[in-house]
């Protein structure tokens, strides 16, 4: 500023660096998962071929813009001849129906062992952080793998397996926050009010960890998307023929020289979605609990 | 706002009444006499101060009386708490929700966290007024405004959308004072409740207290370090040290004529302006480690008057003066 300086102008940087950039919404993770969220919605409705049509005669056809490609099949077809658009938009509901479905049960169940543990401590606590423990130190691959070979690989297996094991991680987070919160006065005031147990968690302590719970979620769809992914790709999640972009990108990996397109759309597509979904955690953390640089 | 008659009722049955009242906690250290048998009574209207180190027991006496001692290690070992008449210790534990907030209030040391910060001031004013009132729609919006305009919350009806963030310490500390005085309780504790307040604001909380006091009579326990603040606001003082009341009496007789060494030391350690004093006096030594209290008196390593018997046998309470008491073999003829 080139002006005579004003005694008393606060100068540019008192501004808070928070309010000076304003709310700026996150325009590319939201547009990616509401697109697929969309055509999810409305697979049936937008007139593609049937995703388990096969015709041999159209088998391995290229994307549109290959020279033997045609609007038929704008992504091509795969090895038994069926429309890889089809599939994978027939895919996005499979996998985001078992990330959504499957947080939502792991957050649901964790949130409650945290909050228990972290409101009663003590014993309680003791017992219910060593279980978790225990259950983090599971692997989640194996356990799917093992109630693929038992009981059969289906799409409820595959939210199981990962669900039994993914709520651990929120009963940990959820336990820290609630212990951070224990701390504060304004608990202890509500306890010399005469509020009991049960009012102390629902009003006080969930409220206050919503935001934690929230970034968790999101950032956990991702990831329960790529596990789905992987333990389709490895013949342990959802089974064929339903559409599910682990095991389409397990078809394509014996001609991804020849018919690259077999394995790399659904890879893409698994790529845009998880990514959309981690930019978005991203962006919900740094506005509602910048303190959460761990997650 | 028409303030009751200043003058206190006779000095009829206390609204509490604490006798022998013993806390302990047990630690990996060993078990800590946090509150060893300590009695006082408060009348209608009457405000006793609380004083005495950090550790000496202030909080963990107030937190027995309400029953909300810090589990699983405090352990309320015995005595009688006495709230008009009926002994709080024998209660259930859903009788005791009933009595907190209802009947006893406490307002806490920082009035920075003593409000959810997910809330509007609303919200949270309103939860216990419904609770204590049984109100609903206009009536309990209506009494939560009422209640931020007793205790000098300027536009208070706009200030019921505001959240936590946006007051003020010392507006969250009226908050939190409308809150406490919701129902309004029998008996008010207050564990600090100025401390991280600034002076100026300090003062206009301790008056709008006293204001509150003489509208609702109800009995007030002040916990402080502030000696200051004792001398203003309290009728009477109970010194603590070690878990003990070593101490109790009228503020003014108290304050002239100090009969234990530890409240005299205390005294002597307040700055006066224009006293000729070079130096404060501080008290020698630390304060005693609770866990391995020492046999007699539990002052008797720091005391400058130190006898024989101090160190053998612990001195038992004996009056004074007029309403005045103490535990010290000095004033005890032997």
């Amino acid at each position: 500023m080139p002006a005579e300086p004003a005694a008393f102008a606060l100068p540019e940087t008192a501004v808070p660096a928070a309010a000076s950039r304003g709310w700026r919404l996150p325009i590319f993770p939201l547009g990616v998962i509401g697109l697929f969220l969309l055509v999810a919605l409305v697979a049936p409705l937008l007139g593609l071929p049937d995703p388990h049509a096969q015709s041999l005669r159209n088998r391995f056809k290229p994307p549109v813009w290959e020279d033997a490609g045609s609007w038929k099949h704008p992504l091509g077809t795969d090895r038994l001849g069926r429309d890889m658009l089809s599939r994978i938009v027939w895919g996005s509901r499979i996998s985001l129906s078992a990330g959504v479905i499957t947080v939502l049960l792991a957050s649901a169940f964790g949130a409650a062992v945290g909050l228990t543990a972290g409101y009663y401590g003590g014993r309680v606590d003791a017992v219910l952080m060593r279980v978790t423990d225990a259950t983090m130190s599971f692997p989640v691959i194996l356990l799917a793998l093992i109630l693929a070979v038992t009981v059969g690989p289906s799409f409820t297996n595959v939210v199981v397996a990962i669900a039994v094991i993914l709520w651990a991680r929120y009963a940990r987070v959820m336990r820290g926050q609630v212990l951070t919160l224990m701390q504060l006065d304004f608990i202890a005031q509500a306890r010399l009010a005469g509020a009991g147990a049960w009012r102390i968690i629902t009003r006080h302590l969930v409220p206050n960890t919503l935001g934690t719970l929230l970034v968790l979620v999101t950032l956990q769809i991702g990831y329960v998307i790529i596990v789905e992914a992987s333990l389709s790709f490895l013949g342990a999640g959802i089974p064929p023929p339903t559409p599910a972009w682990g095991s389409m990108i397990a078809e394509g990996r014996d001609v991804v020289t020849s018919a690259w397109w077999v394995s790399l759309f659904p890879g893409l597509a698994i790529l845009l979605v998880v990514l959309a979904f981690n930019l978005l955690g991203d962006w919900l953390r740094d506005t509602f609990d910048p303190k959460l640089r761990q997650l | 706002m028409t303030p009751s008659p200043v003058t206190p009722p006779p000095v009829a049955p206390f609204v509490i009444d604490v006798r022998e009242l013993r806390t302990h906690l047990v630690t990996r250290w060993g078990t800590v006499r946090a509150v060893d048998g300590v009695s006082f009574a408060i009348g209608e209207g009457e405000t006793l101060g609380l004083v005495g180190e950090s550790g000496s027991g202030k909080s963990m006496t107030c937190l027995s009386l309400v029953r909300l001692v810090p589990r699983p290690a405090a352990r309320i070992l015995g005595g009688q708490v006495l709230l008009d008449g009926l002994d709080v210790l024998t209660r259930s534990e859903d009788e005791m929700r009933r009595i907190r907030g209802r009947r006893i209030g406490m307002i806490l040391q920082d009035p920075m966290s003593s409000l959810n910060p997910v809330f509007s001031i609303g919200m949270q004013m309103r939860e216990p007024v419904a609770l204590y009132h049984g109100l609903r729609g206009a009536a309990l919006t209506d009494r939560a405004v009422a209640l931020l305009a007793a205790v000098r919350i300027p536009s208070p009806a706009q200030r019921l959308r505001a959240f936590p963030h946006q007051l003020s310490g010392g507006m969250r500390q009226r908050v939190v004072g409308a809150m406490a005085i919701a129902a309004p309780p029998r008996l008010l504790i207050a564990d600090e409740p100025t401390t991280s307040l600034d002076l100026t604001i300090q003062a206009q909380y301790l008056g709008l207290l006293k204001e509150l006091q003489q509208r609702h009579r109800f009995a007030l326990i002040f916990v402080t370090h502030n000696l200051g603040i004792v001398a203003k606001i309290c009728d009477r003082v109970a010194v603590m040290y070690a878990g003990r009341i070593v101490e109790m009496g009228p503020v003014r007789r108290l304050f002239t004529r100090p009969a234990h060494p530890y409240s005299r030391a205390l005294l002597e350690s307040i700055p006066r302006l224009g006293a000729r004093a070079e130096r404060l006096t501080a008290i020698e030594g630390q304060p005693p480690d609770l866990a391995r209290l020492p046999g007699g008196c539990a002052f008797a390593p720091r005391c400058p008057h130190v006898m024989e018997r101090c160190r053998v046998e612990a001195p038992p309470e004996r009056p004074v003066g007029d309403g005045h008491v103490a535990r010290c073999w000095l004033e005890t003829p032997a």
